[in-house]
């Protein structure tokens, strides 16, 4: 490990992104993502990688898809509405089972929204946001730390099974400062020469790559090959965090990313007048913990969703309980951020 | 006997699917020779558009990537940086190239990007059916300007050689046309260049070359060329619109 | 004097080389092919002088010529 170094968060994804090996990085400037493009602007030519401006998010996403169809380590940023923006060519990324990494650092939305910190994307990110059946892999970090380690992993799930994958963070994340340690080593990348363009292990044919067919047969077995891969991953690749659950806690709460922070630090403050409440984070939104978090839930009175939005993970929080127990939702929309002291209110509120 | 004229090996042996008479088939045959010829196969990627020329990546037999509507320049972008000792080169058509995907080709070739850009303007969306596109002339008509193209409403036929000439950076960019043989030798050897230019790391080559539509201008291939030939080429005049090694080349003498 | 052979697989009938022979000795058969095209045929082998505008013209590639 190296020793611990103070970043923002869209630096510490950039650095570690480029410690992974990403050596090929388009993108579009908007806040509050931008220090994520000029960190890279800064390194990747002293690496001798690939730095890109692009003339627009549709441009760069589909540079990202030009360099992912190579089986090279490429990676694209934005926030919110570039994210939408970039919707078509994630499809195709995916129809395509190319390996990529897009970060969204999420903003106040719909429209141009604001600047501030939100978990407006929840559905875009976890539902496919662009036409067809296909989903992506969706990391959401909570910590600086997570958010840097996210990099790595996201590229081994991308390449481990051809899809692009994405981090969800947000604005606060995006800009906040925390001590970040880096690996000394990462996973090499896999071998994509039976696939890629441009690189043959043996050059008997072609590499065709393509997401049109035309015979509804083949569209079929085509996309039934990528739910085969979706199960693998739904069985390999599910993630998430418990927190204070020993204590046998009433009241469970579910909440990802950022709105974990404080959830924590509410539990923490109402640990000390005696009210227990555990947390149920998850991790990778999709998969999404579904089985965990019914385990999770055995034996308590109701689980309260936390977001930064007007509910979109409480739908998958209803999900996964199935009918277990009452459920309810706790919200904040315009990229206003609950107070620790704030949410520990409301939460006491509900548990009486 | 020696053969002296046969089916390239830069095309594979598929029957190509366009229209009888559509010149898409000459613009295959004289990239896939050029490719043949400068024996860049094996290490040539081609991108085929949204449009007639989707399924390109039957058609050419050196590694392909389909990719999406207009976004042929910005993907041939992200593949010359991933893999500079390939050639890469796109194949778009007006709507395609013109429509949607004018952003990406500005900026490809204000950027320079070492690709070749092989543009057919056939003046109409083929594939969906012959809609309007913007180098759709004055008075034509199309699918969706049934009266004919209203000038004064939807803008000019757009001429994108002299629109991309204006940049400073882009090294060749020239307009000939498919509509004789004469002029599709002529053509053969501006495809020829720009792919040798792609290979000496030149930078941005645009051919564009004017093409027919028989199936949706609803006339018969010989007299589709000589409409084109009347009405099409006065409009996009043929001829070299910008040549960085001639100018480098005067600039030294 | 030249052998010109045309591969009625790829021919469509579009006519482009029957126009393009400067000796006008190319022409449409009567039967079809598989596709449902008139293919062309070359009426005098003889003529034929292996010039190629056939082939330079063809947009499908159904021309060889030996020479």
């Amino acid at each position: 490990m190296t020793e611990k170094i103070l970043m923002k968060g869209n630096e510490a994804v950039a650095e570690a992104a480029i410690r992974a090996g990403c050596r090929h990085y388009f993108a579009y400037p908007i806040t509050p993502q931008s220090e994520l493009i000029e960190y890279m602007a800064k390194k990747m030519p002293k690496v001798g990688g690939t730095f890109l401006q692009a003339e627009s998010e549709v441009a760069a996403i589909n540079m990202v898809l030009g360099a992912a169809a190579c089986g090279v380590r490429t990676m694209t940023s934005s926030s919110s509405p570039g994210i939408s923006l970039k919707q078509e060519g994630i499809s195709y990324i995916a129809a395509s089972r190319l390996p990529a990494v897009i970060v969204n650092v999420q903003r106040g939305g719909p429209g141009l929204g604001n600047i501030a910190p939100m978990q407006c994307d929840y559905f875009q990110a976890t539902r496919g946001g662009g036409h067809g059946d296909y989903y992506t892999p969706v990391l959401s970090p909570s910590t600086v730390q997570e958010f840097a380690d996210m990099a790595p992993l996201a590229f081994e799930i991308a390449e481990r099974y051809r899809t692009p994958v994405l981090i969800l963070a947000d604005g606060m994340l995006g800009q906040m400062m925390e001590p970040v340690v880096f690996p000394e080593s990462y996973p090499p990348q896999r071998d994509p020469s039976d696939w890629a363009l441009g690189c043959h292990k043996d050059r008997k044919e072609n590499h065709i790559i393509n997401t049109l067919f035309i015979d509804p047969n083949l569209l079929d077995s085509k996309t039934r090959i990528l739910f085969e891969v979706y199960e693998e991953i739904k069985k390999n690749e599910v993630r998430f965090e418990t927190y204070n659950l020993e204590s046998r806690p009433k009241i469970l709460v579910a909440s990802t990313g950022t709105a974990a922070r404080v959830v924590k630090s509410a539990i923490d403050a109402l640990k000390e007048q005696g009210v227990e409440m555990g947390l149920f984070r998850p991790i990778t939104l999709w998969p999404f913990p579904y089985d965990a978090l019914h385990q999770a839930a055995a034996g308590v009175d109701k689980v309260i969703t936390v977001e930064l939005n007007m509910g979109q993970m409480e739908q998958d929080v209803r999900l996964a309980l199935n009918g277990l127990c009452p459920t309810e939702f706790v919200g904040k929309a315009g990229g206003l951020v609950f107070t620790p002291e704030e949410l520990a209110d409301i939460l006491r509120k509900k548990a009486s | 006997m020696k053969i002296v004229a046969k089916r390239t090996a830069g095309l594979t042996d598929a029957r190509l699917h366009y229209c009888p008479g559509c010149l898409h088939g000459v613009a295959h045959r004289i990239i896939g020779e050029a490719m043949e010829e400068l024996s860049i196969i094996d290490r040539t990627i081609g991108i085929a558009p949204v449009g007639c020329a989707v399924f390109a990546y039957n058609f050419f037999s050196c590694d392909m990537i389909q990719v999406p509507h207009g976004r042929a320049p910005a993907v041939a972008t992200g593949i010359r940086r991933a893999r500079p000792d390939c050639v890469v080169f796109t194949y778009q058509g007006d709507g395609d190239l013109a429509a949607i995907g004018t952003a990406e080709t500005v900026h490809a070739a204000n950027r320079n990007e070492n690709i070749s850009v092989f543009f057919i303007n056939n003046a109409v969306y083929g594939m969906t059916g012959g809609q309007m596109a913007p180098t759709t002339l004055a008075n034509m008509k199309a699918t969706t300007a049934p009266y004919g193209r209203d000038v004064e409403d939807t803008g000019g036929p757009m001429r994108v050689c002299e629109l991309l000439a204006s940049l400073e950076k882009p090294y060749f960019i020239t307009r000939v046309s498919l509509l004789s043989p004469k002029d599709i030798l002529k053509a053969k050897k501006a495809v020829k260049r720009a792919l040798a230019g792609n290979m000496e790391k030149k930078g941005f080559h645009f051919v564009e070359m004017i093409s027919t539509c028989p199936t949706n201008w609803g006339m018969e291939p010989l007299k589709a060329r000589q409409w084109a030939r009347e009405s099409m080429i006065p409009v996009f005049p043929l001829g070299v619109f910008k040549d960085r090694e001639a100018e480098e080349k005067e600039a030294a003498s | 004097m030249a052998k010109l052979t045309i591969d009625e697989f790829y021919c469509k009938g579009c006519g482009l080389c029957i126009e393009a022979c400067p000796k006008k000795v190319l022409a449409f058969a009567e039967h079809l092919n598989e596709a449902g095209y008139h293919p062309v045929t070359c009426t005098d082998q003889e003529i034929c002088t292996g010039c190629a505008l056939c082939h330079v013209t063809c947009p499908d590639g159904a021309i060889t010529i030996e020479k």
